[in-house]
This record gives structure tokens, C-alpha cells and sequence, in this order.
């Protein structure tokens, strides 16, 4: 490659960066691989945060990488002349690039706080809707049966089926049986690790109804690919006659296992 | 002792030995168990780039079942021989487990350090070798057991280990909850062990040597940034790796001795109760990532330091801000030690401790945006001369730029609540470590190869691996963020049964086909670098026209490094400086040198 035109080629391929960065962003929300549905009440602060750091470090990211196309372009020793700028730097410059992005990191720290407490700070005062136990490599449920408490002789158990009512607070009670897990449910926006030997709050409040993903986000084995579950939100009368017909239906099948039902939290 | 023959100019004027004819002794002492630093970079270099070869392999095949799921694979398939050719599930998370262990501890780690590390410290501070010459050749004679007990992992039973690189408890301690989690992981152990031991010896050696045995007139302000970064590099790893070594012990005896340290009470894997319990999970990531997260810094800054130095030649021009250049580096690593939390938003740490982690991990951002604007201010104003070295050097600011901003999204701990665990983590650690640091190692490798064998590498074929490479990392890496943003969690073997992400299939193809294409590309970098060495065309000392020391000595540089005592009268930067008719002062160039210059100019 002859040396002028390398040196146009090369600043080129570095202009291609930012043009083609920004283009797969452009583009891939027509294809739907974009940030999936979001039912939850809190999940829209979340996007908000997602798609401002995006279009914040969006303009950085344009910025910067048309500085160093636009001085590699005007600088290519090939057709500039004479000599390089001899310059060790700049106290102002180094000032003003230290104060701006320090100032705007502090801002956007400060700026999560609410949003983070939210989900995961300000618990609602409740009893838990439900427990959730992960372990290799399914999900196991454990509703409050009639006397609405958990860890009593008449509790609901079920696998891998989770239902919630919509437009209402949920707690769910997350715990492990045997290695790390992740409770990780796409369309609300919530994840969190299950814990061995930790008893850990989620909460959350869908606000619409529908059929999603449960998806496992800790590597937690070799079948840690097919621990899926389902999550249904459904309306409060729907989720009672639910509730109702799958205890109806445990009851008439076995009694739950002593050692089972009266396990330590 | 060659600390005292450095310190005091005129003893340690070094000549050429004699040639004479060698016993079989002599040879292992010199090339084998040698105790010269450059020999010893050498062999670093050599381990480091095949395992780097053996990780892009299994990338490939982690690859490989992530676009294609439960397809006969091609070589490997047949090679393990499983189910007829497909692989299994349990061998998927073996695979990836593996990649991210080689690249890191095998390749990442021990080539920035331990390659050019070696190689540079003595050659750019003016010394004839390191100050503890012994220290040095144990560092690298330390790797072959980490590089047996990860080898021979691949052929116990159960296979290597397979709890993923961070190796969390339970999953690592307890045999019954994976196949990988017996002998393999005992093996991973105890490599990572030797590991730490190795770069434990290297981290004083460099220590000692930058501090006690720069040439005469080498004050730390004078410093190349390529020896700020190893020296900062060092420290970091002298306070960091006793706590993983501490952490790997107390692993180890979890599975060996049934101590609980990472294992609560009560514990049920695989419906038996599993060992002593009253221990805690979160114990072990505290401690894997307080050595962890350092070593992300660790992984990064000899690159930032080698890219630098690069830039400064290819640019013709003295280094923008050298002094902010310097602290910034300081201040990643003292932050680097009080940010490991953000590791943990989701794992059941108090969400309250997630937001003091929060701050301190936004505000280590801050040193790497000064970084960044110095980088661009460098280039500037420059004469600009695009080598192999300076495009592998200019993409590793671009792509740098890239993985530092993606890191903010992660930072966000809202944010984070989604992205955790997904594709766009991955993106951004590939952003940083392979965009990032491996382009800079190739930029050096492009670079100093004139240093190392006398020779330098073809230009042509040069360019052509970095355009190639550069095309296929971005097509691999970039997409990889908008996979994250649709939530595609990392380490799943299969994720296409899922609603959320069954049309993911055709893009996680194209990025396949992009890994094939920049593993097959390093076809031309492997031809390159060995036909350079014996046939590219003969390098005198100073092939770049560079200021620091190394291009005053030999190249090769012969035992003992320089054939004078080079005396510094100046910072590594003076490039293009007015009045001087060279457009380069080196650092050993006479004080006067400028005066004659321009006395010389108005005759």
C-alpha cells in the first residue's frame, strides 16, 4: 500500500468505527433485539437509566472516535508537512477533562440511587407471596396454603410454574438448596442470586399480564442451560381460582411428605 | 552483585562475550535454565502466545455450540469422541470454563508481565539484567506446573473444571454438583496456585529492579510509561495475590480436608447433604474478587503503558501530559483495590454496600477518561506514520474507548439488575482484554520484535493481520453488546428454547463465523513472526527511530544488555523538539547535542 493513500485507508477503517457502532444500535431494535417487553412497575426507571448511559457515553463514544479519524486524517505524516507539534501537554486541558467527567460519573452515580433502592432496598412490609428454591436444575415453589403462612403443614408446592397476581405488590422469599443460582425474569426487569444458606427478598409489581421466561443466570452445572421456569401474571381473580384448582389437586393426590413440609426455612 | 556494578557508571560496561565453542551445560545454562532476563522474556513469550492459540481454540468451540447448539462439531467432535460428535452440556461448561482460565492466567497475565516485562525492564531502565537473576528464571520455571495441572485437567475424569473461571462455591467445592468439580478442579487449583507463585517472584523482581537499578540520570520521572505500567502492574500484584492464594488454600482444604468455609449448613447437592457447612458463598467471591478486580487493572496497564510509548514514536511527538499520564495509572490502581463489590450487585450482597461500589466504580472511570483524552492529545499535532505497530496501537485507544464506556452500563447498579450475566458483560471484558490488551501485545510484538531477534517483521503481511484481525473482533465483540441488551445470559449451553431469546440464532451464526475468521487470520501473524525471524530483514539498533534506552543496546542485545553505561539526560518524549535536526533526541543523546544541532544548522 503506497503511503499516501495507506494513510487515508487506515483513518477510514477508524471512521468506520463510530459509523458502524452507531448503525448496529440504529438497526437492531428493528430486528427485535432490543431490550425485550418490560411488565414490571419499576422496570421503565430501569430502561430510562439504560438508554440515558447510552446516549450519554453514545456522545462520547461519537466524539472521541471522530477526534482520533479526524487526527489521524489531518495528521498522516504523508501529507502533512513539516514537523510534529512539539508540545509535553496542558494544564487547563488536563483540568477541564478531569473536572467535566468526574462531576458527570458523580452525577450518574447519584442519579441510580433511587431507582436501586427501589428495587432493591425498599422492601414492602408483607408476608411473602411465595418462596422460590432453586436447585440443579429447576425451580421449586412453595405457596402459603389456607392459613396464608409459609412453612406450615398445608403449604402448595409446584415446580417450575410460577404465577403472580398482576397490578400488586409480590414478595418472593428466594433461596438454594445446593449451589449458586440466579433468578433472572427478562420481561420484569429482576435478578438476583439464590444463595445456599441465604434467604433473599425480591419483589416487584407486573402491571400487565402474560406468560414469560424464568431464566437461570448463574452458572450453576451442566443442565444450568435448561433451568427454565414460566412466570404467568394474571389477574387477582384468575391467580385465586389458580391457586384454589392446584391445591385442590395436591390435596388429592398425596399428603404432603412430613419431613418436607416441616423443613427449616 | 549487579545492583552495585548498575549504580556506579563505568563497571558495568559490558562487552560482547567471546565466541567460543560450548558444552551441552553451557547451552541449558544460556537458553534453558537461563538466568538472562531476555531469554527469560523469551520463553515467556513462546508459552504465552500457545496457550493464547490453545484459549482461541476453545473459543472457537464455545463458539461453535453457541450458534449451532447440539451440531456435530467439527476436529474437536471427534476428537473427545461424545455422542457421536455433538457435544455434551457438561463439556460446554468445561469449554468455556477453560477459555477464560488459559487467557487469563496463561496467556494475559504472564505475556504482559512475564514477555515483555522481562524483556523490557532492564533494556529500558539501563540495567544489565534484573536484580535477582534466580527470582527471575524460577518465575518462568513456576509456570510449567500451573501449565501441567491445567493441561493434564483435560484428561482426568469428569474432565477439567467446569465452575466457570471464578470458580464460586458450592459448585467448586462440591464433587457431587458437576463433573468437572473433581479432580479438575483440584488440578485448577493448584495451577492457579503455581500461577501466583510465579508472578509473585516477577512482582518483586520488577519491583526491586525499577526502583534500585535505573541507569544513571533515570529519574522515576523519566521513566517510559511501558515501565510505569509493569512497575504499577507489580505492586498491584504484590498486595493482591496473597488474598487469592490464601482464598485458593482455604478452597482446597474445603475439598480435601472438609473444612466449610465457603459451604453453608444444611446443604443438599444432588439429594445428599454435603460437607461440614457453616461457612459462606459470598466468602469466596469477597476474596476471589479482591485479587480479581485488581487484576483486571493488572491485565490492562503494561498494554496502556507499551500503547503509549508506541503512539509517541509513530506520532513524532512527545507524549501528552506525561505527569497526568502517570498518576492516572496510580489512581486506577489505588481505586482498583476498593471496587471488587461491583462484581457482587447481584449476588446477595447488603444492596446498601452496592451503592458505596457504585461511587468508588464510576470514580476508577475517571483515570481511564484522562487516559484516553491524553491518548488523543498525543496524536494530535503529530506526523502520523501508520506501521503495523502504531495501527495495532491506534485500534487498542479506539477499541479502549469502546470497552471503558460499556463499563459505565455495568457500573449502573440498576442498570446492571438486567445486564448482569448477559452477553453485554462479555462484550465489554473482550472490549478490554482482547480488543484492548491483545492488540496492544500485538502492537508490541511488532514493535520490539526488531529488539528481540535482530529483524524485523514483514510490513505487508503485517497490515493485512491487523486489518483482518480488526474487521473480525469487531463483528465477533461489537454485537455481542445488543445480544446483552436483549438479556442472552452467558454459559448457556442452549438458549434458543427460551421465548426471549429463540430468534437470537442467526446473529450468534454471523458472530461464529467472525471468531473463525480472526483465529484463521492468525495463520498469517504465526507465518509472519517465524519467517521474520530468521529471513526479515536485518534491524540495526534503533529501526523506529525511537528516544528510550532499549534502542541503545544491540539488537539482539547480547548478555549483559549494553556495550556502554548509558547515561540519561532526558524524558523518554523528546520527539520533533525544535531546533534539533534529528526529529528525535534520545534519552542517552548528550545535553548538548541540541546546541551543537543548531550551531551546526547556521554554519
Amino acid at each position: 500500500m503506497g503511503s499516501r493513500f495507506g494513510g487515508i485507508f487506515w483513518s477510514l477503517l477508524f471512521l468506520a468505527v463510530p459509523v458502524l457502532g452507531v448503525a448496529t444500535f440504529a438497526v437492531a431494535p428493528a430486528y427485535d433485539i432490543w431490550l425485550p417487553k418490560d411488565v414490571s412497575e419499576h422496570g421503565g426507571a430501569i430502561d430510562g437509566l439504560f438508554l440515558f448511559i447510552l446516549a450519554l457515553t453514545g456522545v462520547v463514544f461519537i466524539a472521541t472516535e471522530m477526534l482520533l479519524f479526524w487526527f489521524l486524517w489531518k495528521y498522516d505524516a504523508a501529507k502533512a508537512t513539516g514537523r510534529a507539534t512539539y508540545i509535553h501537554g496542558s494544564h487547563t486541558l488536563e483540568v477541564v477533562w478531569t473536572i467535566i467527567p468526574a462531576a458527570t460519573l458523580l452525577f450518574l452515580a447519584i442519579y441510580q440511587m433511587n431507582t436501586w433502592a427501589d428495587v432493591k432496598m425498599r422492601r414492602p412490609a408483607m408476608a411473602p407471596t411465595v418462596e422460590v428454591v432453586a436447585r440443579q436444575f429447576e425451580w421449586r415453589l412453595r405457596y402459603p396454603g389456607r392459613d396464608g403462612m409459609l412453612g406450615t403443614t398445608d403449604d402448595l408446592f409446584l415446580t417450575n410454574d410460577l404465577h403472580l397476581p398482576v397490578d400488586e405488590d409480590v414478595l418472593i422469599q428466594l433461596k438454594s438448596m445446593d449451589v449458586l443460582h440466579s433468578f433472572f425474569l427478562p420481561n420484569l426487569r429482576i435478578k438476583q442470586d439464590a444463595v445456599p444458606g441465604m434467604k433473599i427478598p425480591v419483589w416487584f409489581k407486573a402491571k400487565e399480564t402474560g406468560q414469560f421466561d424464568i431464566v437461570c443466570a448463574e452458572l450453576c452445572g451442566w443442565g444450568h442451560y435448561k433451568m427454565k421456569g414460566r412466570v404467568t401474571i394474571e389477574s387477582r381473580e384468575d391467580f385465586d381460582r389458580w391457586l384454589e384448582k392446584t391445591y385442590a389437586a395436591q390435596e388429592a393426590t398425596q399428603p404432603v411428605p412430613e419431613d418436607v413440609a416441616v423443613s427449616p426455612e | 552483585m549487579s545492583i552495585a556494578s548498575t549504580v556506579s557508571p563505568g563497571t558495568a560496561a559490558t562487552l560482547p562475550p567471546a565466541r567460543k565453542p560450548r558444552p551441552v551445560s553451557e547451552f541449558l545454562s544460556t537458553y534453558v535454565f537461563s538466568k538472562d532476563h531476555k531469554v527469560i522474556g523469551l520463553q515467556f513469550l513462546f508459552s504465552t502466545l500457545l496457550w493464547f492459540l490453545i484459549g482461541g481454540l476453545l473459543a472457537l468451540a464455545v463458539r461453535w455450540q453457541v450458534a449451532w447448539p447440539w451440531s456435530d462439531v467439527p476436529v474437536l467432535g471427534k476428537l473427545f469422541a461424545q455422542e457421536g460428535g455433538q457435544m455434551s452440556p457438561e463439556f460446554y461448561t468445561m469449554l468455556f470454563t477453560m477459555h477464560a482460565t488459559v487467557m487469563i492466567f496463561l496467556v494475559i497475565i504472564p505475556i504482559l508481565a512475564g514477555a515483555f516485562g522481562n524483556f523490557l525492564i532492564p533494556l529500558m531502565i539501563g540495567a544489565d539484567d534484573m536484580a535477582f537473576p534466580t527470582l527471575n528464571m524460577l518465575s518462568y520455571w513456576f509456570m510449567w506446573p500451573a501449565f501441567l495441572a491445567f493441561g493434564a485437567s483435560f484428561f482426568v475424569e469428569g474432565g477439567a473444571a467446569s465452575g466457570g473461571w471464578t470458580s464460586y462455591p458450592p459448585l467448586s467445592t462440591n464433587t457431587a454438583s458437576s463433573p468437572g468439580s473433581g479432580m479438575g478442579q483440584t488440578l485448577w487449583l493448584l495451577g492457579l496456585t503455581m500461577v501466583g507463585v510465579s508472578s509473585m517472584l516477577g512482582s518483586v523482581n520488577y519491583m526491586t529492579t525499577i526502583i534500585l537499578m535505573r541507569a544513571p540520570g533515570m529519574t522515576m520521572f523519566r521513566l517510559p510509561m511501558t515501565i510505569w505500567g509493569m512497575f504499577i502492574t507489580a505492586v498491584l500484584q504484590a498486595f493482591a495475590l496473597p488474598v487469592l492464594t490464601a482464598a485458593g488454600f482455604m478452597q482446597l482444604s474445603d475439598r480435601m480436608l472438609g473444612t466449610g468455609f465457603f459451604s453453608p449448613e444444611g446443604n443438599i447437592v444432588n439429594n445428599a447433604i454435603a460437607g461440614a457447612g457453616g461457612g459462606q458463598p459470598l466468602l469466596w467471591q469477597h476474596l476471589f474478587w479482591f485479587y480479581s478486580h485488581p487484576a483486571v487493572y493488572i491485565m490492562i496497564l503494561p498494554a496502556m503503558g507499551m500503547v503509549s510509548d508506541i503512539l509517541t514514536t509513530f506520532a513524532r511527538k512527545p507524549l501528552f501530559g506525561y505527569r497526568p499520564m502517570v498518576y492516572s495509572i496510580a489512581g486506577i490502581a489505588g481505586l482498583g483495590f476498593i471496587v471488587w463489590g461491583h462484581h457482587m450487585f447481584m449476588s446477595g450482597m447488603n444492596p446498601a454496600l452496592g451503592i458505596t461500589f457504585m461511587v468508588s466504580t464510576m470514580m476508577i472511570a475517571l483515570p481511564s477518561a484522562v487516559k484516553t483524552f491524553n491518548w488523543l492529545g498525543t496524536v494530535w499535532g503529530g506526523r502520523i506514520q501508520f506501521t503495523t505497530a502504531m495501527l495495532f496501537a491506534l485500534s487498542f485507544v479506539s477499541m479502549f474507548i469502546i470497552g471503558g464506556l460499556s463499563g459505565i452500563f455495568m457500573a449502573a447498579t440498576p442498570v446492571d439488575i438486567f445486564i448482569h450475566d448477559t452477553y453485554f458483560i462479555v462484550a465489554h471484558f473482550h472490549y478490554v482484554l482482547f480488543a484492548g490488551t491483545a492488540m496492544g501485545v500485538w502492537a508490541a510484538i511488532y514493535f520490539w520484535f526488531p529488539k528481540m531477534f535482530g529483524r524485523t517483521m514483514n510490513e505487508f503481511w503485517g497490515k493485512a493481520h491487523f486489518f483482518l484481525t480488526f474487521i473480525f473482533l469487531n463483528g465477533t465483540f461489537f454485537t455481542m453488546h445488543i445480544l446483552g441488551a436483549v438479556g442472552f445470559p452467558r454459559r448457556l449451553a442452549d438458549a434458543y428454547h427460551y421465548e426471549t431469546f429463540h430468534h437470537l440464532q442467526p446473529l450468534n451464526a454471523f458472530m461464529t463465523w467472525c471468531a473463525i475468521g480472526m483465529v484463521a487470520t492468525q495463520v498469517i501473524f504465526a507465518a509472519n513472526f517465524f519467517w521474520s525471524m530468521f529471513f526479515g530483514p536485518v534491524a540495526g539498533r534503533n529501526p523506529w527511530n525511537s528516544n528510550t534506552l532499549e534502542w541503545t543496546a544491540p539488537s539482539p542485545p547480547g548478555h549483559g544488555n549494553f556495550d556502554f553505561q548509558p547515561v540519561v539526560h532526558r524524558g523518554p518524549y523528546e520527539y520533533s523538539v525544535p531546533g534539533v535536526e534529528k526529529d528525535h533526541l534520545m534519552q542517552t543523546d548528550p545535553p548538548n547535542a541540541a546546541a551543537a544541532a543548531a550551531a551546526a544548522l547556521a554554519h
